[in-house]
């Protein structure tokens, strides 16, 4: 499937001490694999460090992945570092476990987009163009 | 009449005179013609589903296997239980002797909550404990510490101080029953902590029975949880097993794990592989600075997987006990049989499990229940159906020990020993992953070894490759998952009660932590981290005893860890994807 329109950056992160690394990294390289430029942040990563890190990399995304039950802890505070940075055009998406009640939550805050464990890889991919597409040139 | 010629080391099912020989070339010609005939006409008519059939790990199957799939199979290889290569188990009696010990894995909020599971599980039928601790304590934190926020509690027991371990444990006889500790670069601190708590009750250490699983090599590879680099990391594993092999004669200071290799996406082949790798490393470690390979080995444990292919999962734990014996007995010059034999714990696996119907669960896992048990494991946890939503809860646990206690106590199974020994498919396949087993310790082995190869992140890059594979298997459809991507449910109404996470936890803990720290003679702590940090430094010294001074001045997890730190630093993974 052919992309159109500039590549699509990513900045995929695992925040906090959760160590379950394996989707995440699935996601970065499918979402690579489909022609986007992808970081992966690592393990272990403070929400500050990650918007930073999105800012500098100019990604059109953040994608936070989280199983360790502190998505309500973590997610908010993004949210609320990326308004302060003014960079609330950075989409933000997020992936992994979570409960579906927090899911509607954390999209009522202003999450992009989640996708959860079963998520196929071509549904995340598709996914993130739609995002972009939707959101319009920056 | 064809008389057989073959020399062979060792008897074979071949040998036995020329009978067997001719038997076998009789097979042959059946075979083959029975591939002409009856085969071909019924295909021609109805085709098999797959043109190629493998294991779950990609091993290439056959429709049915005969004895010409074992007529070269040396009957040593198979052996007896109890004996090398100790393929069909470790004991000459297994469960007749003693049924696998049921060890749900318990750990939420306070040590209290905690310890309230405990007497449940334990009410309902298990027989040895298990502690699953939160992610602050799992990586080195206190619960007062930033990066613990929003977790403290959450996924397991909260431990900061000694009295959480006592608390932990509070009206549970630690002499008799033993207590698995799922923790591993803090291990060592929780294990002091336990002897603090051990002693201060009055208990020979020797009584104690139980393990810690403190593989800090298999979390560099798979499960992620870190706090110092590799070497200081190994020479702490180190120093818990001389120390234990000095001081707790029941006690098993590693359980060198598979589980967390397999889940973070490895096949079944290389689960066994890279764990025999990790065991080689610590057995090398130890054995260089002088120990006696017979002093500690008896006391080096397991922990594997027990996943969906029910055949490769049975074949992998038989494939594991001779190989490690071949390792043992040929590489490390043990003379002892307790030193060459796996014994392990196994858990079914938490991957295979599914929000969507959840209730499917229950059947998956008691399928890997039963392929562990098929495969001699010594100890088991099986998963909960409300494993895919969060940390399980009192009625998911109870359905999984009656998991368990069906098969031991109704199925018959536990009355023969290595029940699927014999078969011609398991030998086949026992054999064929062994063999590919010993083809990736060569591989290691020219990386420079287990060590070396973590460090060039070689596991992590194979086990990033199955798991991508697999993903694209089950995205494809190729790899069935029922809910997930065959015999889909569109609108499901899932009603699911789970276990609650109490926010309060977190200001208890943190409270009582600060509690602690004010009641504590403060120059007492300064001093003992002081003469730890100088143990630390001189790597001829056993860590275990100033760690134990310091957890019993209540000395915190957190602190020693930070004090450690100061010498050591800290792990920082070079990401492979």
């Amino acid at each position: 499937m052919t992309q159109e329109g500039p590549i699509i950056r990513v900045l995929v992160s695992k925040v906090g001490l959760d160590g379950h690394d394996r989707g995440v990294k699935i996601v970065a390289r499918a979402l690579r694999d489909a022609g986007m430029e992808v970081i992966y942040s690592g393990l272990h990563r403070t929400p500050e460090e990650v918007v930073e890190a999105a800012i500098e990399e100019d990604v059109d995304i953040l994608g936070l992945s989280l199983l360790s039950g502190a998505h309500m802890t973590i997610f908010p505070r993004v949210i609320d570092l990326l308004k302060a940075r003014d960079a609330t055009d950075i989409l933000l998406v997020g992936g992994g476990v979570m409960p579906k009640e927090d899911v509607a939550t954390l999209k009522e805050m202003g999450v992009a987009a989640i996708l959860l464990q079963d998520a196929p890889p071509e549904r995340i991919v598709s996914t993130m163009r739609q995002l972009v597409a939707d959101r319009g040139p920056r | 009449m064809q008389i057989d010629t073959q020399a062979n080391a060792g008897s074979t099912v071949a040998t036995n005179g020329g009978s067997n020989g001719s038997a076998l070339t009789r097979l042959e010609r059946s075979l083959q013609a029975w591939e002409n005939d009856e085969l071909a006409a019924f295909i021609s008519r109805q085709p098999e589903s797959k043109t190629d059939y493998r294991t779950a790990s990609g091993l290439p199957l056959k429709r049915v296997y005969t004895a010409l799939d074992v007529a070269e199979l040396p009957l040593e290889d198979v052996g007896l239980p109890g004996a090398f290569p100790f393929t069909r188990g470790p004991y000459p009696t297994m469960y007749r002797g003693r049924t696998w010990t049921m060890r749900q894995i318990a750990g939420f909020g306070t040590p209290a909550d905690t310890n309230g599971r405990f007497k449940y599980l334990i009410e309902q039928g298990q027989t040895g404990l298990s502690v699953d601790f939160d992610m602050p304590t799992l990586m080195g934190y206190d619960s007062d510490h930033p990066m613990s926020l929003g977790e403290v509690g959450r996924e397991g027991v909260a431990i900061d101080v000694l009295d959480d371990m006592e608390a932990l444990f509070d009206g549970i006889d630690l002499t008799r029953i033993s207590v698995s500790m799922t923790i591993n670069p803090s291990a060592w601190i929780l294990l002091a902590m336990y002897v603090a708590v051990a002693q201060a009750r009055g208990y020979d250490l020797h009584q104690l029975s139980g393990t810690t699983q403190n593989d800090i090599l298999k979390e560099y590879i798979a499960q992620k949880e870190w706090t110092f680099p590799v070497r200081p990391s190994v020479r702490i594993v180190r120093d818990t097993v001389t120390y234990c092999a000095a001081h707790m004669h029941r006690y098993n200071p590693v359980n060198i794990s598979g589980y967390h290799i397999a889940e973070a996406g490895a096949t079944a082949v290389q689960e066994a592989a890279f764990t025999i790798a990790d065991a080689i490393a610590y057995v090398d470690e130890i054995t260089k600075a002088g120990h006696d390979v017979d002093d500690f080995a008896p006391r080096l444990s397991f922990f594997f997987v027990s996943q969906a292919d029910l055949f490769e999962e049975v074949a992998k734990f038989r494939a594991l006990r001779r190989v490690y014996a071949k390792v043992m007995k040929e590489r490390f010059g043990a003379q002892k049989p307790e030193s060459m034999r796996i014994r392990f714990h196994a858990q079914t696996a938490a991957i295979t499990l599914t929000q969507p119907q959840h209730q499917v669960n229950i059947v998956r896992t008691a399928y890997q229940a039963l392929s562990a048990v098929l495969g001699g494991a010594q100890s088991l946890h099986t998963n909960g159906f409300d494993e895919a939503f969060t940390i399980p809860t009192e009625e998911a646990m109870k359905l999984s020990l009656r998991t368990q206690q069906v098969i031991a106590d109704e199925t018959n199974i536990p009355a023969v020993i290595d029940p699927l020994g014999g078969s011609y498919y398991v030998e086949s396949l026992t054999t064929q992953i062994e063999t590919e087993i010993f083809k990736i310790l060569d591989q290691v082995e020219a990386l420079g070894g287990t060590i070396a190869a973590i460090e060039e992140g070689w596991f992590q890059q194979q086990i990033a490759d199955s798991a991508y594979d697999y993903a694209r298997r089950k995205a494809s459809g190729e790899r069935p998952v029922i809910g997930v991507n065959k015999y889909v449910e569109p609108e499901e109404n899932v009603v699911i009660e789970t276990h609650p996470y109490h926010p309060a936890t977190e200001q208890r803990q943190v409270e009582h932590l600060r509690n602690v720290k004010e009641r504590r003679d403060a120059a007492e702590v300064d001093r003992l981290l002081a003469r730890l940090k100088e143990v630390a430094q001189d790597d001829t010294q056993n860590i275990m005893p100033a760690t134990i001074d310091a957890v019993k001045a209540r000395a915190s997890m957190g602190e020693i860890i930070a004090a450690l730190q100061e010498l050591w630093g800290t792990y920082r993974e070079r990401p492979v994807i």
